[in-house]
């Protein structure tokens, strides 16, 4: 067993993989509905003003949400971060639900109570958790997976965390644990290069995130291209069959770039531009379309006919948000315990 | 009726739990084999196997952690921090996951964790293996904290703790664990979250104490019976819920209270409830509240001095003379 670095999917290697016409254009439609609803967003906070709070964007996280959640089965379970809104999105969670919480109002995900950071939670979507405190999700996944295995469930999860949650202790105390109790999880790291300001060059004294996570634990890792979906797919398709199978965890890191700030409010004025310039050039949501017209898995007029709805569905989907109530303050107190005391 | 200790049952109520409900795992530091640390969890490994009953690395945030995993899937975890001083390494986990979870979600998510720990106070374990504050728990919406003082409390709390579906810090005391015996019927009872016990009733003041220091009120009470002082005790028996009325009922009856508990005076325990008393009862008061309470000082190792830093039913007789204005 070695770090196994993880090559892109060629294209007669689809069927084997179950990437069907069908799937692939799924897919494709996630990515585009990801980076569509993101650059609204981005427009509801700093043009219009119709939003305040955190919100981090994933611009650069779409193929690592798409790749590895699509091949997940729609009942397996993820648990998400921070910057959630593409998880929430790829696993199928209503974009009107979505917006809602963004918005805080009764209809969105958490009924409006938790906001950007915690979008990704709808349990009839197997989406469980999403923290926004940095890889604090880790031990809970390991949680999770413990559960399913003693129930002899076949589901597996799959959490996602980024390269700063690699430093803190709950990730090295969740991986020793996960490792030695042999639970059904995936992790994955998206490693899109920043803490914040702060590049995993100068805030990782490891060799590599992989290395760490390899030797120092014993578990099985995958390396690969993030702004790559097919790539991701592939990392993913192999650790699930492997933790699935063998009943252990496995570990991928997502090599992949932040496209823009750590908030919607962070203008990344603290990395080389150069650096940005080059990382767009990879950008995942054209080079996949591009790929998928290229290989004839989908028209020009379709992928028209695809944005055009995607930018439809999301206008419905703030006008659904501006028309939803609020939760009703004084029945937050029930809210607080599942019982009454 | 038989005599059990305070350890005993704890572990009559974690088996009996169990056997009952295949969801219930226990899990922690040497839990297992060993027993747990004070021996409380002692033979559970050998009748429920390593699958229920699991020793941890050491590794609070992620034993936490963990249970909550287990706890939103429907399992009801009893995970075990050897000594409340290491529960901050935990603590980011039960303040932003555990306690917040169901609220959050709005709705969708139940945390029915339990975490078992102990305050080692009195055993001259030093400023980092004693220390007990309960109040930092008090201070967070979401999450139960029970203390019980006996046996007979012991077993029924955590029974009710693991049947509820939200989370519980269940704080024992190290110091009863095998020293203190104490009347626990065979048959099944439970005891209800938020409701206060009365150990000891009397007419002249009230004392309401906490854990350890409900047996040195009760020392202080006997002595002072002897004086012809008529002391009620009470136990909340858990802090949040709170029965703040049993303790207005008492005070409109003593006109007199006095605070007791080992954790620091400062933003402690007996300052909220001396709050609570003052802002919904002050009318009833016939003397100023007094607190008996560990000094502000980390707990000093050495035996002679630990002994200065406790409070002890002498304190107790103390502050009550000086309420009844005999001092």
């Amino acid at each position: 067993m070695s770090i196994i670095k993880i090559e892109t999917l060629k294209k007669e290697e689809y069927d084997s993989y179950g990437l069907s016409k069908e799937k692939l254009k799924g897919m494709l439609k996630k990515i585009l509905l990801i980076r569509y609803f993101e650059e609204k967003v981005e427009e509801l906070f700093l043009v219009k003003g119709l939003l305040i709070g955190p919100a981090h964007l994933c611009f650069g996280g779409e193929a690592s949400a798409v790749g590895i959640i699509s091949a997940l089965n729609e009942e397996d379970i993820i648990l998400s971060n921070h910057r959630g809104h593409g998880h929430a999105l790829a696993k199928g969670i209503p974009p009107k639900n979505v917006m809602a919480e963004l918005f805080g109002k009764i209809t969105g995900t958490c009924k409006g109570l938790s906001g950007s950071m915690h979008v990704c939670i709808d349990i009839n979507k197997g989406a469980l958790y999403s923290s926004a405190i940095v890889a604090s999700n880790i031990p809970i996944a390991v949680g999770v997976g413990y559960a399913l295995k003693i129930m002899n469930d076949n589901r597996i999860v799959a959490c996602f965390f980024g390269d700063g949650g690699t430093n803190t202790g709950a990730f090295h105390e969740g991986l020793n644990m996960a490792s030695i109790l042999k639970v059904p999880v995936i992790f994955v790291c998206e490693n899109n290069q920043y803490g914040m300001s702060i590049p995993i060059s100068y805030a990782l004294a490891a060799k590599s995130i992989a290395e760490r996570v390899y030797y120092g634990y014993g578990i099985k890792t995958y390396v690969v291209d993030g702004m790559d979906v097919l790539a991701t797919y592939k990392a993913a398709k192999l650790a699930i069959e492997y933790t699935r199978k063998e009943k252990k965890p496995s570990f991928i890191e997502a090599i992949m770039y932040r496209l823009k700030g750590h908030g919607v409010y962070d203008k990344a004025e603290y990395r080389p531009k150069e650096e940005a310039e080059e990382w767009w050039e990879k950008d995942p949501v054209k080079l996949f379309s591009e790929r998928m017209i290229n290989e004839n898995i989908i028209s020009e007029k379709e992928l028209k006919e695809i944005n055009e709805n995607i930018k439809k569905e999301i206008e419905e989907a703030i006008d659904f948000s501006l028309r939803s109530d609020i939760f009703p303050f004084d029945e937050l107190y029930k809210l607080v315990y599942s019982g009454e005391y | 009726m038989r005599e059990l200790s305070y350890a005993e049952a704890l572990r009559e109520a974690i088996r009996e739990e169990m056997l009952k409900n295949p969801k219930v795992i226990i899990f922690g530091e040497d839990i297992g084999k060993y027993g747990g640390a004070y021996k409380v969890t002692k033979g559970l490994l050998e009748e429920f196997g390593p699958e229920r009953v699991i020793d941890t690395p050491i590794s609070e945030a992620a034993i936490v952690g963990f249970g909550i995993g287990l706890a939103i899937m429907g399992f009801k975890p009893i995970a075990e921090i050897m000594y409340m001083d290491f529960i901050p390494i935990a603590i980011e986990q039960i303040l932003n996951h555990a306690a917040k979870m169901h609220f959050m979600s709005g709705g969708q998510l139940k945390v029915p964790l339990i975490i078992r720990t102990q305050y080692s106070l009195g055993r001259a374990h030093g400023s980092q293996h004693s220390q007990f504050f309960p109040s930092w728990f008090m201070n967070i919406p979401g999450l139960l904290v029970a203390l019980p003082s006996t046996p007979y409390d012991a077993k029924g709390l955590l029974k009710t703790a693991i049947r509820l579906e939200d989370p519980v810090l269940f704080i024992e005391c190290c110091l009863l664990y095998h020293r203190l015996k104490g009347p626990v019927p065979e048959e099944e009872y439970t005891i209800p979250f938020g409701k206060a016990d009365i150990k000891r009733e009397g007419k002249d003041l009230t004392i309401v104490a906490i854990s350890r220091m409900v047996h040195e009120a009760l020392i202080a009470a006997e002595k002072l019976s002897e004086e012809g002082i008529n002391v009620e005790v009470i136990d909340p028996r858990t802090l949040n819920p709170f029965d703040k009325e049993t303790i207005i009922n008492s005070v409109k009856k003593t006109g007199r209270l006095i605070i007791a508990s080992d954790d620091h005076k400062r933003a402690g325990v007996s300052s909220e409830i001396a709050a609570i008393i003052a802002e919904e009862a002050i009318d009833y008061l016939d003397a100023p509240i007094i607190r008996v309470c560990s000094p502000d000082i980390p707990i000093p190792f050495s035996p002679q001095l630990e002994k200065k830093f406790m409070r002890s039913n002498e304190d107790i007789i103390f502050a009550a003379k000086k309420i009844l204005g005999e001092i």
